[in-house]
């Protein structure tokens, strides 16, 4: 499946007509949805608590050259090492030269969405390393070839009996006869899988949910534990991740770890919360014998100081996406990137241009829900509205669209002339009506695609007005 | 302040064109509340559209013609969320870097109100007189819910509408899939999002769908008369106008 935001579109139109696209989707409101409404209520004051992470975050998008010189000294100081990526493609090459480094020839890997974002496994594969996703959202995926159709939830997609499909279709040297109807045979086989896949790996991949400067950490939340055995078994643990993930220290990091799991899962916290902080020491029995930070840019430093900038406090709980009705219609995969609904459309035109991802910042009804359950309050439909903007003055909104509303500003501009179309319009449109509603126009439009127009009353409002008074 | 305010009423431009009855009822129900009510001929639109189309020069030029004929009433009530949203919440961000124009777009925001919850949170109305004998169901618009705070007014002041019950739509938070361009731009899942809706309204058992913004409600109603729908769409002025004997959105 390869991805083009620019197929929104019809990417979304085959989404809206999958018939098992819509069961799947139907469980954000009853799985997210209802999770988060819940975990917000038995808190008490989460509205002080998104206050507290706001400012968290704000803090650390505006001192991030600091934050990021104290996290590399502190990483230094326990004997890891500090990579720094400007971009996907030198992200990739740093990562490869890692594991060349370390002999690696399989590597696990705990869920990362950079690592998506920079599409590291086709590239390790093509360098001939393995790569073996070992959350199981995000294992399933790879045995399909198919990108995350969610942010927290990569699988979210699929149904049951598909997960069954492709463990029947992939794990050929089981028993095909086996029974794979319960949602536990599913999980049981794939731990026994990966179990091996584990004990196998040279070197681990995890993405941080956060990195805390002052003690070079980064710490991860799971619910399967799959990150702590792919940072902890093999000899190497790289973390992958984004340069705007620090914050100042861990008692930042214990505020945020209060909002990310409530506004993902609505859980009051996630099963684990991993605190990775540097290599096996001296005298200790486990841990990795080489710790790895690879921070990446590519595309996000260039935010700071923008309208967008507040897209940076992000911390990837993906309660937007979970209340976003437009991917509640369409699901993940339509939206072509890494990031979708709602932090998609605001950060997708930031790092891949407005020409590329124009789709995205357009297709939101400005309905408001991801803006009132974001946990560090981004204003997500004002940055949209912003790449709205940049596209619109840039030449680069859709011809059709931008003649039509420069028209009609033309008249908005002109009262009398105003209500002379205006007039007009209600005449026309009355003189097409059949039956009370407008059926078609003889232009194509997107209205009469799949609705009819009630007709005007009469005359205009304005009209009547001043024959009246 | 008089003991009679002066209300600018900002008509909006779809009701203007598609629905005057409802600028009327608004005229009707201000009245009611002892307010002297105006509606000056200068106003086309908020500019909302050219706004959310990233289209900033005509969005300013549009709002400051709004603001310059608003801007001498004690109040400025519109009978849509979405319309007085603009005015209220943006009209701000519009001039945010304008020195000259952000006073008074501010000033303008400030005494901007939705008529229902200008009704109730303003006038102190607590009831009309009115009719309207049918099962009804209440669509929140996004932009009256989250930009203006408004939910109970309108349901307080429908509570007191002889005749009238009010089944509350499952999930009223969520989005009927209008969106303004949205609508057109993007067609399919602006249907998905309006069926979605229209099978939970359908499901209160309600005979009308009563809404506070008419984007909203010619998109819902538009998309009933494709399907062959029955269900009626008024928009809530009407019936608390005592207007509800009029036809509705789209009946032949």
């Amino acid at each position: 499946m390869t991805l083009d935001p620019k197929a929104f579109p019809q990417a979304a139109r085959s989404a809206l007509n999958d018939p098992l696209l819509r069961p799947a989707l139907g469980r954000l409101k009853t799985h997210f949805g209802a999770g988060r409404a819940m975990a917000v209520q038995r808190y008490g004051d989460f509205e002080s608590l998104r206050d507290a992470g706001k400012a968290i975050r704000d803090y650390a998008v505006t001192h991030l050259d600091e934050l990021l010189v104290t996290f590399e000294q502190a990483v230094n100081a326990r004997g890891g090492t500090v990579h720094w990526a400007r971009d996907a493609a030198e992200a990739r090459r740093l990562i490869l030269g890692i594991l060349q480094d370390a002999g690696a020839k399989t590597v696990t890997k705990g869920k990362s969405m950079v690592t998506e974002e920079i599409a590291l496994n086709p590239f390790l594969e093509a360098n001939g390393i393995e790569p073996v996703e070992t959350d199981l959202g995000e294992y399933i995926i790879q045995l399909r070839g198919e990108p995350p159709s969610h942010i927290i939830a990569p699988a979210f997609h699929l149904s049951k009996e598909q997960v069954a499909e492709t463990f029947f279709a992939r794990h050929t040297a089981l028993d095909p006869k086996r029974s794979l109807e319960e949602r536990n045979a599913l999980v049981q086989e794939a731990r026994a899988v990966l179990r091996q896949r584990f004990e196998a790996a040279d070197a681990g991949i995890t993405g941080a949910n956060f990195l805390s400067a002052k003690e070079g950490a980064a710490v991860i939340v799971t619910n399967e534990g799959n990150g702590d055995l792919t940072r902890l078994l093999p000899k190497t643990h790289i973390v992958v991740t984004g340069i705007e993930k620090v914050v100042a220290d861990m008692n930042d990091v214990a505020v945020l770890v209060r909002l990310l799991p409530r506004s993902a899962t609505g859980q009051p916290i996630s099963t684990y919360v991993s605190v990775m902080a540097g290599r096996r020491g001296e005298g200790e029995s486990d841990g990795p014998r080489d710790f790895h930070v690879v921070l990446v840019d590519n595309g996000r430093s260039k935010l700071i100081g923008t309208e967008a900038q507040d897209v940076l406090r992000c911390i990837r709980c993906s309660a937007c996406i979970n209340h976003c009705p437009v991917y509640g219609a369409v699901g993940g995969h339509a939206y072509g990137a890494t990031y979708m609904g709602p932090i998609g459309a605001a950060l997708n035109p930031g790092m891949m241009g407005v020409a590329e991802a124009a789709h995205h910042a357009n297709a939101s009804t400005f309905c408001g829900r991801c803006a009132e359950v974001c946990p560090v309050k981004i204003p997500l439909p004002k940055i949209m509205r912003h790449w709205r903007a940049v596209e619109h003055a840039s030449g680069l909104a859709p011809k059709a669209i931008t003649r039509g509303l420069a028209l009609w500003a033309f008249a908005a501009k002109r009262p009398a002339l105003y209500r002379f179309g205006a007039s007009i319009a209600a005449r026309l449109l009355r003189m097409m009506g059949r039956g009370g509603a407008v059926r078609a126009v003889p232009v194509k439009n997107g209205w009469f695609a799949v609705r009819d127009f009630p007709v005007p009353e009469g005359k205009t409002f304005m009209a009547q007005w001043k024959a009246r008074r | 302040m008089s003991e009679r305010p002066r209300v600018g009423l900002f008509v909006t431009c779809l009701v203007d064109l598609v629905r005057p009855q409802i600028g009327f009822a608004a005229v009707k129900l201000l009245e009611q509340a002892g307010c002297e009510v105006a509606v000056p001929a200068t106003q086309t639109c908020c500019g909302q559209p050219a706004w959310n189309a990233g289209a900033d020069s005509d969005a300013k030029d549009i709002a400051r013609a709004a603001i310059a004929a608003f801007e001498g009433f004690d109040y400025v009530v519109a009978p849509s969320g979405s319309c007085a949203g603009m005015i209220k919440r943006h009209y701000p961000e519009v001039f945010e870097t304008d020195a000259e124009w952000l006073p008074r777009a501010r000033a303008l925001a400030q005494k901007t109100h939705e008529l229902m919850s200008f009704l109730v949170k303003v006038r102190g109305v607590t009831g009309v007189p009115a009719g309207f004998a049918h099962k009804v169901c209440y669509h929140d618009s996004c932009s009256s819910l989250r930009e203006m705070g408004v939910k109970a007014e309108p349901r307080a002041l429908l509570g007191t509408v002889e005749g009238l019950s009010i089944e509350e739509i499952k999930d009223p938070q969520g989005c009927c899939g209008f969106g303004g361009l949205f609508s057109v731009k993007y067609p399919e899942i602006s249907e998905r999002m309006a069926d979605d809706k229209i099978a939970d309204a359908c499901g209160t058992g309600a005979d009308t769908l009563i809404g506070g913004d008419l984007g909203c409600l010619l998109h819902l109603a538009g998309r009933m008369k494709r399907q062959g729908k029955t269900m009626a769409v008024r928009h809530a002025a009407e019936v608390l106008a005592d207007m509800g004997g009029e036809k509705a959105l789209g009946e032949p």
